[in-house]
């Protein structure tokens, strides 16, 4: 049964993939980047439980915070254009 | 009682990996960058939540459940303010729903 869970992760994983080649625009494969982070976490779990080794799990939950962190850098340096403290004040934010 | 629990493990791992199905096969075939968000967004909480609860199910009362609450607590915090911050910038940056522009046209005739 982790089997199947796991053949469903990696298929979505593919997926996810796929739409990061394909994602007309810059968000589109940030979406898909983040989407396929949180399935390697999940994916890291149950792997971790199908060969018997539940001790991956550490593993999984830092990856689930530096994947959070990642998102959040490339979102913010797409924004702002900078990684720096804070929005630039000549920069609005599109409106 | 073993396998009472083993059924119920089965169950949320089946669900779980029916919904990381459905949010990868949305990802691909919705139009637009915020429906793909909800597919995504729905990936991250309802599939990662049953997956985890089933695999809680497996750990039994062990530090490796505590483990799997620490990931779930961390993912259904970090999954929401990616989504929203990823929309926000999206809609930032001017792209717009793609259904908003038909909208406005009907409004205008």
């Amino acid at each position: 049964m982790f089997t199947a869970a796991t053949a469903a992760i990696v298929v979505t994983m593919a997926l996810a993939l796929l739409r990061a080649f394909l994602g007309p625009t810059l968000y589109d494969r940030i979406l898909a980047v983040n989407m396929f982070g949180t399935k390697t976490v999940l994916m890291i779990a149950v792997l971790g439980f199908l060969m018997g080794r539940p001790e991956f799990l550490d593993i999984a939950l830092v990856y689930a915070l530096i994947n959070f962190i990642g998102t959040i850098a490339m979102l913010k340096y797409f924004k702002y254009g900078d990684l720096g403290i804070g929005p630039p004040s000549n920069v609005g934010d599109g409106k | 009682m073993s396998v009472v629990i083993d059924i119920v493990s089965w169950l949320f791992l089946l669900a779980g990996g029916f919904f990381v199905l459905a949010g990868g096969i949305g990802v691909v075939r919705l139009p637009d960058v915020y429906t793909r968000s909800h597919a995504a967004g729905m990936t991250d909480t309802l599939g990662a939540g049953f997956i985890l609860i089933g695999l809680m199910f497996q750990g039994g009362l062990t530090l490796i459940t505590v483990k799997l609450i620490l990931i779930l607590v961390f993912i259904s915090f970090t999954s929401p303010t990616s989504t929203h911050a990823l929309i926000h910038t999206v809609h930032a940056s001017g792209i717009r729903p793609i259904l908003a522009d038909a909208e406005d046209e009907t409004s205008k005739t």
